[in-house]
């Protein structure tokens, strides 16, 4: 077996950052005082007429955004989940969704692997927050591959974007030719007993999670669901009709996420199948590594594995 | 300021101030008394010093203008009107549910609208990103906004002004209508940010201060602004809430009152009387 390759998708991030200005003049980068740790540092290195830093005070980063935006850039904003969802919510509502302005937020440090930092720093609502303005999407990228690819098709769409990026190391799922579909989710292994959507950091577990159940004798369904809005009901339906149940994984408080959205689809689609949503349990975290903490908080292949044993015995 | 040109700007502003009373009369809501405390300085803006062109909204090197101080709405409203960016008459749909012309300030809805505003604070770092582009462009566009005394409370507006000096945006003018009012009293007693000038220098602005209604002082403020480098400036302007209006002036009760039929003759009969006295 080839070795596995684990990189954040905050480094793909800041990589795709270098790449987009390199051939795209009118993409300007923001940072609120943490561009090495947001990777938008790597950028500034390669393009510093380019970057400005707002410093401490992301309210205001946001509206700057807003205001690069409305004179014809392309903006990407960066600092944590925690600032850019929580803290400027309400610029990044007002400010850039409400005019529905090019800015692309590049929120890391989503989630509970955020790890030592601890709960004033996991950020598990974003989602929740994002998904509720008009007019905004969501994207979750799974890998470094996935990444770069979805930063591309951000620059490219008009309007505005909440991507949601990781601190911790993840494996790689896609190949170097992996192709992005903006809004599209995707089959990562066909099944007949069980879907399961995920999104982000926990696709790489819901991969683990079929194979386990495989060999228990269980075909599950795997879907990526990168975008999370607008969600592709469509694909998600489908899966639903054939397998019958549904479990969605994320890294997300179990409120107002990946599973809201699913629930939301699937109840309003007419065949309506049970669904178990795996996440953060409606609490914050705390400090700890990272993947420690992960399997602290359930959100790992096993349990993934116990929620699709939960959803197939409520068929 | 040339004597014909400060007597057309005191008509248009007078005028201006009639569409605003027209408006948050036939709206039965909207904020009178901060929209006649700045709209000389918009109507100056509009009519004498930006580069704008009202057939052209979306002019790529205009200069822009950002509300902050959204809740004013009816002058910048009034003042685009006037301006000839849409009809006079829409003026009267303000506030309705199939109007162009929403509560606060939207871009998406409204000719000559820069930037949506209304929640306090945020115009100002709009502002400054429109600044920045244009230093980032080589453009030699400027960018002007309007604050409230009373929004300078809200801690986005020291992030931005931090950020403007920072980033030596003296290509952007910020105007802080100075009327003492705000919505549960006077400033100075709800939660004073004075002494208002003094803390724009601290924050390494060029900080220039006048009466609001003097378009002498208005004219020379602005080309002061144009002409220092380096910094940004703002323009204290010393302000009369509900100014021209006379039982509105120096009202708290005012801020966001809209006037009843009887009081909407009264005003207008003022408005009309001192258009006549200026037209003479």
């Amino acid at each position: 077996m080839a070795d596995i390759i684990k990189t954040a998708t905050r480094d793909a991030y800041g990589k795709a950052l270098i790449e987009l200005g390199d051939k795209n003049d009118k993409v300007v980068v923001l940072d609120a005082d943490l561009a090495a740790a947001t990777k938008t540092g790597m950028f500034k290195k390669a393009h510093p007429d380019k970057f400005f830093d707002c410093g401490i005070a992301e309210g205001n980063m946001m509206g700057v955004a807003a205001g690069l935006a409305a004179s014809g850039y392309t903006v990407f904003a960066s600092t944590f989940a925690m600032f850019a969802a929580g803290r400027a919510y309400e610029q990044v509502r007002n400010s850039i969704s409400y005019p529905h302005l090019n800015v692309k937020i590049g929120a890391t440090h989503a989630g509970i692997s955020v790890g030592e930092d601890g709960a004033s720093h996991q950020c598990c609502e974003d989602i929740a927050l994002m998904r509720a303005i008009p007019g905004m999407t969501i994207i979750n990228p799974a890998d470094d591959i996935e990444t770069r690819a979805a930063v591309l098709a951000a620059a490219d769409y008009e309007g505005p974007v909440y991507m949601r990026f990781g601190r911790l190391a993840v494996p790689r799922i896609f190949d170097e030719d992996y192709k992005f579909e903006w809004g599209k989710a995707v089959v990562l292994n066909e099944g007949t007993d069980v879907t399961i959507c995920a999104t982000g950091l926990m696709v790489g577990e819901a991969i683990e999670a079929q194979k386990i159940l495989a060999e228990q004798g269980i075909s599950a369904e795997v879907i990526n669901v990168h975008t999370i809005k607008p969600l592709d009901s469509e694909t998600i339906l489908a899966s639903a009709a054939k397998t019958g149940a549904i479990v969605t994984a994320e890294e997300h408080n179990i409120i107002g996420g990946l599973g809201s959205a699913v629930a939301e689809a699937v109840c309003e689609g007419g065949k309506p199948v049970p669904v178990v949503r795996l996440g953060v349990n409606d609490v914050f975290g705390k400090s700890g590594p990272a993947v420690e903490l992960l399997h602290i908080y359930g959100l790992d292949a096993q349990n993934i594995v116990e929620k699709v044993k939960q959803a197939i015995s409520m068929k | 300021m040339d004597a014909v040109i400060r007597k057309q700007l005191k008509i248009k502003a007078c005028k201006a101030r009639m569409g605003i009373i027209e408006g948050v009369f036939n709206a039965k809501s909207g904020h009178p008394g901060g929209s006649l405390s700045c709209v000389d300085i918009v109507t100056y803006l509009y009519f004498n010093h930006m580069n704008i062109d009202p057939q052209n909204p979306q002019m790529e090197d205009r200069d822009r203008f950002v509300l902050s101080k959204g809740h004013a709405a009816p002058a910048l409203y009034s003042v685009l009107a006037q301006r000839g960016f849409f009809p006079v008459d829409e003026l009267k749909t303000l506030r309705k549910s199939d109007s162009m012309l929403q509560g606060h300030p939207s871009m998406k809805y409204t000719a000559g609208v820069d930037m949506c505003t209304g929640s306090l604070g945020q115009g100002i770092s709009t502002a400054c990103g429109m600044a920045l582009a244009a230093k980032l462009g080589g453009k030699n566009y400027r960018v002007y906004t309007i604050l409230g005394d009373g929004e300078i409370q809200e801690g986005q507006v020291w992030e931005a002004a931090m950020f403007a000096s920072a980033k030596g945006l003296d290509n952007l003018v910020a105007v802080v209508d100075n009327n003492g009012l705000q919505i549960d009293g006077k400033i100075s007693e709800v939660n004073s940010p004075y002494p208002i000038a003094e803390k724009f220098k601290s924050f390494g602005w060029n900080v220039i201060e006048i009466s609001a209604h003097s378009f002498d002082e208005i004219d020379a403020a602005f080309n002061a602004a144009a002409e220092f480098k380096g910094k940004p400036s703002v323009i204290v302007a010393d302000s009369v809430k509900g100014k021209g209006v006379s039982f509105m002036e120096d009202q708290v009760s005012w801020h966001g009152t809209a006037p009843n039929a009887e009081q909407y003759e009264q005003a207008m009969s003022e408005l009309t009387q001192a258009l006549a006295e200026l037209e003479a």
